[in-house]
């Protein structure tokens, strides 16, 4: 096995798992604090994505397309919360997951009516398009290095806004009892919106992120929101450092599983079984961990505090 | 009344397709083929979803492995029927008590995220194995072959799946009302209370969640055999969501409920995508008015119950 190779998909596994935090931490986030199904989710990625793709036709710039389509994605996600989400807080969950199922549905007939059912590409600016020169020898593209930095830089960005900021106090106040920190002053149904808006601004930052790759398509949020969910229970419902740990954990699991299994698979089983087997295998593996980790520890990795 | 309407549909239903050939309609007759597969299906999913309060967002995997029971052999050339149903009912079940055993072990958001994850676990095994077709899906040349019937003429298909949907509803009742039915309606209810009276009901959970998973395998033998064309498509989480919204669109709980909300989810399918191309924009506002204002599904509205 050549370690360049080996490397190169380590990276490849650790940009999945940034792109997954970005949808798991808002999914995880909403869920541990207004204690809601969004299977919607990935229609804010998809939204982000197009947003991106359009902006970037319009300004030339990429960057400052990020920039503009974020806080567009944003009010999307406001808009969806104060039309729809916020009437069902207070039913179970089977409607909570049908009328996000619909706004899926509703998603997915606007882009196609709004951009066409063909998907956009982005051009990435120049200085993203080349490729870097790693120690070792090793050659890796240096958007994808971005998208990993970005993605890190997020992630502790996160951290900093939930854990050192007086709004974060706020919103670990809202999940541990939001009827008492509703009756200390804070104005939930404000922070519940503010919170389903953050989670769409990083939902949409991984569909920018992704599309100059994948090029932004109709129901392209529907796929990775599955993975997003198996990170979110794997972590823990809630946590958003679970979140962080099983994004990495399926991303590199995920990308090295497809990779390498089949050579594992040489080494135990004939030659042939291993080149058929390998790739049903590989795609069932992060599932598989999933079922691994429920079994030993219902709540996930880093289960929720009880409340 | 929601009662009356429900016979009043199986009994259209026995006697609709002879009477749409006879006016040379035979395009009815495959709606409504796909309307009593469908509606089998959902029926299923009722016992553990409506009765059960189990919320599975994975029964679509069922319908796929049933299909490609049928599938898989034909592709070998064994058009054994006996042998096809075995096998859709036998994986359908031990994939459901596999899977059940794991999920049935959390509650809420967990289970609904879980079951879909092993779903698409299924979904994505299936995609990646290239011998059955991966992606593109495997044609299935000759239908199941069973003595004295053939399921060829279309006519007689239709009324094998009407007689799979009948001993479906007919189980699903004789279930509900059983002690069976009453520790799974109750643990719904009250697990507490349920536990104190001294009912271990995770094994009554298992085993309806097994049935279910089951009886879902053979209307997918059945929609397999219809459709002559199989894809992993039939087994996307977006199917699942489908099948959840019959239920609850004809009524939770309600013997017939998912008959009527099979019946009008075809329905509105087949008007809506007449009227525009875009038919899942109204269809996906549909299903949020249904979920704000009409629990009860139209079950509930014809006995005047609302939301």
């Amino acid at each position: 096995m050549d370690a360049g190779l080996v490397a190169a998909q380590l990276l490849n596994g650790l940009q999945l798992g940034v792109l997954l935090f970005l949808l798991a931490s808002g999914l995880t986030l909403i869920f541990g604090i207004m204690d809601f199904v969004n299977l919607a989710h990935g229609s804010l990625y998809m939204v982000g994505a197009y947003f991106c793709a359009t902006l970037t036709d319009a300004t030339g710039s990429f960057l400052l397309a990020v920039a503009l389509a974020l806080p567009a994605t944003a009010l999307v996600g406001a808009a969806v919360e104060l039309l729809v989400v916020r009437r069902l807080y207070r039913r179970d969950h089977l409607d909570h997951v049908l009328a996000t199922f619909g706004l899926i549905l509703c998603f997915d007939a606007l882009v196609q009516i709004i951009w066409g059912p063909e998907g956009m590409a982005i051009r990435l600016p120049a200085w993203a398009d080349g490729q870097q020169h790693l120690p070792g020898g090793l050659v890796f593209p240096t958007y994808r290095l971005l998208i990993i930095g970005a993605g890190l830089a997020v992630a502790a960005g996160l951290y900093v806004l939930v854990v050192k900021t007086k709004l974060g106090m706020r919103i670990r106040a809202g999940a541990s009892n939001p009827a008492m920190a509703g009756a200390l002053g804070i104005d939930i149904g404000l922070l519940f919106t503010l919170v389903f808006a953050l989670g769409a601004v990083m939902a949409g930052l991984a569909g920018m992120m992704i599309a100059p790759i994948t090029e932004a398509s109709i129901g392209m949020g529907n796929e990775i929101i599955i993975t997003a969910f198996v990170v979110v229970i794997v972590g823990g419902i809630g946590s958003i450092r679970g979140a962080f740990v099983a994004a990495l954990l399926i991303g590199l699991i995920d990308t090295m599983g497809r990779s390498f299994l089949d050579m594992g698979l040489k080494l135990v089983i004939d030659v042939q079984a291993a080149e058929t087997s390998a790739p049903a295998l590989s795609a069932m593996l992060i599932y598989i961990l999933m079922a691994a980790v429920l079994a030993f520890r219902p709540q996930g990795l880093f289960p929720p505090k009880a409340r | 009344m929601s009662r009356a309407v429900g016979w009043a549909l199986l009994a259209a239903l026995a006697v609709g397709p002879p009477l749409a050939l006879a006016a040379g309609q035979p395009f009815y007759v495959d709606i409504l083929t796909r309307l009593v597969c469908l509606a089998a299906a959902a029926t299923s999913l009722n016992l553990i979803l409506g009765h059960g309060g189990m919320i599975s967002f994975g029964h679509a995997a069922y319908i796929g492995i049933g299909a490609y029971a049928v599938g898989i052999p034909a592709y070998y050339e064994i058009y054994d029927g006996w042998l096809h149903i075995l096998l859709a009912v036998a994986f359908s079940a031990l994939f459901a008590l596999a899977t059940g055993a794991i999920a049935l072990r959390t509650r809420g958001v967990y289970f609904i995220m879980i079951t879909m994850a092993f779903a698409q676990m299924v979904f994505f095994a299936v995609v990646s194995i290239e011998e059955y077709g991966g992606d593109d899906g495997l044609v299935i040349d000759i239908r199941s072959e069973f003595p004295l019937v053939d399921l060829e003429d279309s006519l007689t298909l239709y009324y094998a799946c009407f007689a799979v949907l009948l001993g479906t509803l007919y189980l699903v009742h004789r279930l509900v009302r059983s002690r069976f039915g009453m520790v799974i309606e109750g643990a719904r209810g009250n697990e507490r209370r349920m536990a104190a009276l001294g009912f271990a009901f995770y094994r009554h959970r298992l085993a309806a969640y097994t049935l279910a998973g089951a009886l879902c395998g053979l209307s997918g033998a059945m929609l397999g055999n219809f459709t002559n064309f199989i894809s992993p498509e039939m087994m996307d989480w977006t199917r699942s969501g489908e099948l959840i919204f019959m239920v609850v669109l004809g009524g939770t709980g309600a013997l017939f409920g998912p008959l009527m909300g099979a019946a009008a989810f075809l329905l509105l399918e087949e008007l809506l995508s007449g009227w525009t191309i875009y038919w899942q924009l109204p269809f996906g506002l549909l299903l949020i008015l249904v979920v704000l204002f009409a629990r009860g599904g139209l079950a509930g509205l014809l006995e005047g119950r609302r939301g």
